[in-house]
């Protein structure tokens, strides 16, 4: 209930401000100011044009199929922001601690395609019908890396929950697992034990260093699942107008975008739990100078959720920053280039890398 | 499989240099670019920094006198006409009111003799060419480094620079009559008593412009009398070669604004030519000067 209503209101301040970060990151790398007359240096340009957003006219255009059309943003979004249910924000703080939380999560995220094809479909409109067809393409290629990559981390890891997940890359696993134990690099043989010093060096792409490839591949993944650039071609401006969105407008077009910035979001947090220690500090314990215990406090403390929260939402609030500095600086792959990309590249990586995983597996025990 | 392994390599390396330079420039936009003039060593030096300005806080330096708004400094003009004449598009309208007597002297102390009633420039029409602050005899009509005046009317962009108001110039206008009355007078009495003294006043006439006898007749005949116009027909056909200033141009204007007084306006001109016959000789002036473009 509570993870409900913070992960909804999060979402939206979040949304309002990410749209704020695009434009000025957009603006800086192209040497430009960016919004700076609403608001100091352009703070509330975004709250400006939600204001306009809403009291825009819903229209439906007259030959769109209504039963599909209407209810496709809430389909998008639902899809979306249910994804967050089973997010571990803190160690103590998380919509559902399911066992099976990144199964769900990759399920759920995935009725996002149903969603987008209503949308292109109901529109009636042969580029909306263009950018779903190419969303849904897209969206099914690119899962297949995606999901390998999580096999990897689920394969490391040994479990599919994702407070486990998180809990196995800091300080913290002792205490809710007497039997754990951290090695550097995952490998045993070389006896240096880490359970107790955290940081970076517990984290999932140091745990096992291909875990570090593995990473790079599921974010170039997630960027497809969320079709940001260089993905975009569902979207694709220059060719689509606006792709799958083309004939809404007002309230359910700040509904899709919403899901899209979300989807950012998502996938950011995800990357974070599974690579990048979520809720765990990055600073390791150095003999007497215990950086990770003073920079995160006991799991179900005060200071706990304070420095979970803080350390989780500023590692995926970076990892959108990245999303959007990649988004401005390549150009968009065409139809082909993509597909290229995800089956002849990413997908046979993915199958060598959960092969080695399973051999690293073998060395961490 | 070469081709597989060395793709792989180029797109990892492509890629990260592609990230390098964007956040060089997000790194480099928190400063802003400096004004360098193009002539520097430097012009392309520094490539990143913000580039843009935040325009009605910031302008760039524009020279003093770029091809912007026009400004004519009234008190300087001499009101020659010449920049309405070079004029391609025909911006600038002026409606010139012969004063009786010098009206003062502009700053480089050429003798001032007409008065404006009239000195609009549209700048909705103006080309930018410059062509009328290049022939401006007196140097009052400039550019100036003004470039925004868009308005939200077309009428805004049409500038009176003439500061003669009206009661001023009804005045003036009946100062000129009552003195071109008194001329008429004279001359008449001329008349009766020696026919040839009619030669003597044409020349009194060059002399108020100096080098304008050009414009004059066509100027204050578009308004006075009758009595100016009958002369200037003589002037043109008979005493071109005899007078000093600019004997060369008429004859290339003359030949073409016949043609179309003779096909067009011809009738209309014996018509009209004692009330206004300045102003049909202007238009086919233009149209002739199209035509013939055209057919080159």
């Amino acid at each position: 209930m509570y993870a409900f209503l913070f992960f909804l209101n999060f979402l939206l301040i979040y949304t309002v401000f990410a749209v704020y970060a695009e434009r000025k990151i957009s603006a800086f790398i192209q040497d430009r100011y960016g919004p700076m007359e609403t608001g100091y240096y352009g703070l509330l340009q975004t709250v400006a044009d939600l204001l306009k957003l809403i009291q825009k006219e819903d229209i439906v255009p007259f030959k769109a199929d209504k039963k599909l059309f209407k209810p496709a943003p809430l389909i998008i979004f639902v899809a979306v922001f249910a994804g967050f249910a089973v997010l571990p924000l803190t160690s103590g703080f998380s919509g559902s601690s399911a066992q099976i939380g990144i199964f769900y999560l990759l399920a759920i995220v995935s009725l996002d395609v149903v969603g987008i094809l209503m949308a292109g479909w109901g529109s009636n409109s042969k580029y909306a019908l263009w950018g779903a067809m190419r969303s849904v393409a897209q969206i099914i290629s690119y899962e297949i890396p995606l999901g390998l990559m999580v096999v990897c981390v689920v394969m490391i890891s040994q479990t599919l929950n994702l407070q486990e997940i998180t809990f196995q890359q800091g300080v913290w696993w002792s205490q809710v697992n007497p039997d754990a134990e951290n090695y550097l690099f995952g490998i045993k043989a070389l006896g240096i034990e880490t359970t107790n010093v955290g940081g970076i060096l517990t984290w999932n792409i140091l745990r096992s260093p291909i875990m570090l490839v593995v990473f790079v591949i599921f974010f170039i993944a997630s960027l497809a699942e969320s079709n940001r650039a260089p993905f975009d071609i569902p979207e694709a401006e220059s060719e689509l107008v606006a792709g799958f969105h083309v004939e809404y407008s007002g309230f359910r077009w700040a509904m899709i975008m919403l899901s899209e910035y979300g989807m950012m979001l998502l996938v950011s947090f995800l990357a974070v739990i599974l690579f990048l220690g979520g809720w765990n500090t990055f600073l390791p314990n150095i003999g007497a100078v215990k950086l990770a215990d003073w920079t995160s406090g006991q799991p179900g403390s005060v200071a706990g959720h304070l420095w979970g929260a803080f350390w989780m939402i500023s590692k995926a609030l970076f990892l959108v920053a990245v999303q959007m500095w990649v988004r401005w600086t390549y150009p968009r792959l065409r139809l082909d280039q993509l597909m290229n990309l995800s089956w002849k590249y990413l997908t046979p990586a993915s199958i060598l890398l959960v092969l080695l995983s399973a051999v690293w597996r073998l060395l961490m025990i | 499989m070469k081709g597989y392994w060395r793709n792989i390599k180029t797109t990892v390396s492509t890629l990260k240099t592609g990230l390098k330079v964007t956040a060089k420039h997000m790194k480099d936009a928190r400063s802003q670019r400096t004004v360098i003039v193009p002539s520097a060593d430097n012009y392309f030096e520094k490539q990143n920094a913000i580039f843009t300005t935040q325009y009605p806080k910031e302008k760039l330096p524009v020279p003093d006198h770029g091809r912007y708004k026009l400004h004519n400094e009234i008190d300087d003009c001499i009101v020659c006409d010449k920049c309405a004449k070079i004029c391609p598009v025909d911006c600038i309208e002026i409606v010139p009111l012969r004063a009786v007597e010098d009206i003062g002297k502009t700053s480089d102390g050429t003798p001032k003799r007409i008065d404006a009633e009239k000195f609009n420039i549209d700048m909705a029409k103006c080309c930018f060419c410059g062509l009328c602050t290049t022939v401006c005899p007196t140097e009052c009509l400039t550019m100036t480094d003004e470039y925004d005046f868009s308005a939200f009317d077309f009428a805004e962009h049409n500038v009176p620079f003439a500061n003669m108001t009206p009661l001023e110039i009804l005045e003036k206008r009946k100062e000129l009559e009552e003195y071109n009355q008194q001329k008429e007078a004279a001359k008449a009495v001329s008349r009766e008593e020696v026919v040839p003294k009619e030669k003597p006043a044409i020349p009194s006439k060059p002399k108020v412009g100096g080098a304008k006898p050009v414009f004059k007749p066509k100027v204050p005949g578009a308004k006075p009398n009758v009595v100016m116009k009958p002369q200037i027909p003589v002037k043109k056909e008979g005493e071109e070669p005899k007078e000093e200033a600019a004997p060369k141009p008429r004859p290339v204007f003359k030949p073409r604004i016949q043609p179309k007084k003779e096909s067009s306006s011809s009738g209309e001109e014996k018509a009209e030519g004692p009330k206004k016959p300045a102003r049909p000789v202007m238009k086919p002036k233009i149209k002739p000067k199209d035509t013939d473009s055209n057919k080159e």
